[in-house]
């Protein structure tokens, strides 16, 4: 155990920040969760109870009859932003007073950082480049990001949840964007900074960075195992693969997506191109797990190989 | 009153008369004039002092802040109706909506950290030439000499950092509370578009110090655009459409094939002016959004599944 290393890494001014949101995540995440319990079980009372449903203020917060249903901005709301302002400030003045911002050598295109790194917030996509090559990682996937962010609203045709704290009503997308924010982005940001050492290479916590590990991978590609080697071969085989598992794949969400009488009653609103383009996003977004796990199981590096690009 | 006016009059001939008789009781006269004038003057002063007391009521005061300060229900909606930075906000709102259990007040401190990285950005761009060799140069002096720099410097770094924490969390919660849904897929839309763009503000400001952290930041982020499918040299179909280093996409936002003097200066005015201001424009929007979509989303009243309205369709 290198307890030297360990602490290098987590102290590195820079990487204090993953150490904040190593924190922050977890405590919103239940701090939204709680809510939403809470309004789970007000939901199922109400549900039993429809004599209730219709007095009640349905709300998990205190009401009383007589209350206003409004207050002023001055001096309710705007308190609290002010003060959040004067904790935000403090906060960072005292970080600002212990930490320095890291400043490295002068920038010299002949001496290679070992290793060399995006910022913070972009080591999930370097992280992905293990297991896809650059066009993809780089380009493709934040593309696919973004618009994948900006249809949510246009895809989730979930009429309940709105404004409110829910998993009951809303298991399925909420599932899906925690995986996508925690899993597929947050841990890989976690994994490039605090994992990955020179080389690019995987370092346990605690581990030394040793700049001179080599690791023996055999790489494989997936043709290879079905021994295709001609080219065309390969581009065939891929395509079909690739075919296969979209297929594959799509047929397990939509069997997810109308898996109970709500799912299918939720489903039964989407009109055909609000369908077709969650499947897309969907079907692609699990080609990752997918493809870190085939790596990791069985040392697959390409599932379809052709003169122009590898997937 | 006749009787008065008379009376006036006789108390007039009465004062006339002494001044006929002599220069002394004239001098007496004048000191008692003068006398009288200082009283009525520190009457004044004193009244002025008074108003002093309180603010509020001067000229000057009501000239800047237009309504009254006081308790009352219509002072304090006309406080934030009628001052330019309050009235973001409306008067009023929903009662529960001010909880930080809800908002978790991301999307204001996004805000804030944005207001602070702009002042003390602004600060930083005194010091700095965007030039090679200077900016390192400007960086090591504003550490070690300029009075307050480290602590500038280490202010906007920071603030920077918490901004995209912040950012991501805001994002979270308004998934999270379904935020997203109809009335306001839009302003997701414009959000998401924020995100992208605080990502870049923070991305582009990695360069500036041209040390090593930020040249191979750089470097390995610009060589994703140099594999770029159809755009970029390196990636497919690139050499197939005739892409070079010295023309591809990396080449664009390089201004050259490798990371040097003009990547810097691209990167500090994308840093400094355009996309801080793209950003204002669209903050703008976004709030401006968060009203007339009806304002915060809730916490609104639960609603339950028997009472789904059946679609409409168009
Ligand atoms: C520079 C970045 C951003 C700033 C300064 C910002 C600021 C704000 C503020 C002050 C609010 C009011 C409510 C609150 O504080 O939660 C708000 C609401 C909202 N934001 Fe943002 N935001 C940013 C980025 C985003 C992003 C990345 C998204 C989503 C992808 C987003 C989506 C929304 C939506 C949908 C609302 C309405 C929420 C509701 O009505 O409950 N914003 N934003």
């Amino acid at each position: 155990m290198d307890w030297h290393q360990l602490w290098e890494i987590v102290s590195a001014p820079d990487n204090v920040p993953i150490v904040a949101l190593l924190f922050f995540v977890p405590f919103y995440a239940w701090y939204g969760f709680r809510q939403a319990r809470e309004n789970d079980r007000l939901i199922g009372q109400l549900e039993a109870d429809p004599q209730l449903a219709k007095t009640h203020h349905r709300k998990i917060f205190p009401w009383k009859p007589g209350w206003t249903k409004e207050v002023h901005t001055w001096p309710y709301l705007m308190r609290i932003e002010f003060l959040a302002a004067i904790i935000v400030t403090v906060l960072l003045i005292v970080w600002s007073l212990t930490l320095n911002a890291p400043l490295e050598e002068l920038a010299n295109p002949n001496l290679t950082m070992n290793p060399a790194k995006a910022p913070w917030y972009f080591l999930g996509l370097q992280e992905m480049l293990v297991y896809f090559d650059p066009w993809i990682a780089g380009v493709v996937m934040p593309s696919l990001i973004i618009v994948g962010l900006m249809v949510i609203p246009y895809i989730d045709v979930n009429p309940l949840g709105a404004g409110y704290y829910t998993w009951k009503q809303r298991k399925f997308s909420i599932a899906t964007f925690a995986f996508g924010f925690i899993v597929l982005w947050l841990v890989m940001v976690v994994i490039g900074t605090f994992i990955r050492g020179p080389g690019w290479m995987w370092f346990w916590p605690g581990q030394t960075w040793d700049p001179s590990k080599v690791v023996f991978e055999p790489n494989r590609d997936l043709p290879d195992i079905f021994h295709i080697t001609s080219m065309l071969g390969k581009g065939i085989f891929g395509a079909v693969a690739m075919g296969i598992y979209t297929m594959a794949a799509w047929y397990g969400i939509h069997k997810l997506i109308t898996a109970t009488p709500f799912n299918r009653k939720i489903y039964a609103r989407m009109s055909f191109i609000q369908y077709i383009t969650m499947q897309t996003f969907l079907v692609l977004m699990l080609l990752l797990p997918i493809k870190i796990l085939i790596r990791h199981l069985f040392r697959i590096k390409y599932i379809w190989i052709t003169p122009w690009f590898n997937v | 009153m006749a009787r008065a006016g008379s009376a006036g009059k006789a108390g007039e001939s009465m004062a006339d008369e002494p001044s006929t008789n002599g220069e002394k009781k004239g001098l007496a006269a004048l000191v008692e004039e003068a006398r009288e004038d200082a009283k009525v003057l520190k009457e004044k002063a004193k009244e002025e002092v008074e108003t002093l007391k309180q603010p509020q009521k001067t000229q000057l005061y009501k000239s800047i802040f237009r309504v009254k300060h006081d308790d009352s229900e219509r002072s304090r909606a006309l406080g934030v109706l009628s001052n330019v930075f309050f009235h973001l906000h409306p008067a009023k709102i929903n009662r529960d909506a001010v909880r930080y259990a809800y908002t978790w007040g991301m999307g204001g401190i996004t805000f804030y950290l944005f207001l602070v990285l702009t002042l003390t950005g602004v600060l930083l761009m005194f010091y700095y030439h965007p030039t090679k060799g200077q900016a390192y140069r400007d960086i090591i002096y504003l550490m070690n000499d300029v009075p307050f720099g480290r602590l500038l410097r280490n202010m906007h770094r920071w603030a920077a950092h918490l901004m995209v924490i912040a950012v991501w969390l805001h994002m979270f919660r308004v998934f999270l509370t379904g935020s997203y849904k109809k009335p306001r897929e839009f302003n997701w839309c414009v959000g998401v578009v924020l995100l992208v763009l605080t990502l870049l503000l923070s991305f582009t400001g990695y360069l500036l110090p041209d040390d090593q952290l930020g040249f191979w930041a750089v470097t390995v982020g610009t060589n994703m655009a140099n594999a770029t499918p159809i755009l970029g040299a390196g990636g497919p179909f690139g050499m197939q459409l005739g892409l070079t280093n010295y023309n591809d996409v990396r080449f664009a936002l390089l201004g050259g094939s490798i990371v040097d003097a003009n990547a810097l200066l691209r990167a500090y005015i994308w840093h400094c002016l355009a996309i801080p201001i793209i950003a204002s424009v669209l903050m703008g929007l976004h709030f401006w959004r968060v009203r007339k979509d009806g304002g915060i989303s809730g916490p609104a009243p639960v609603m339950l599944e028997s009472e789904i309205k059946p679609e409409r369709k168009i």
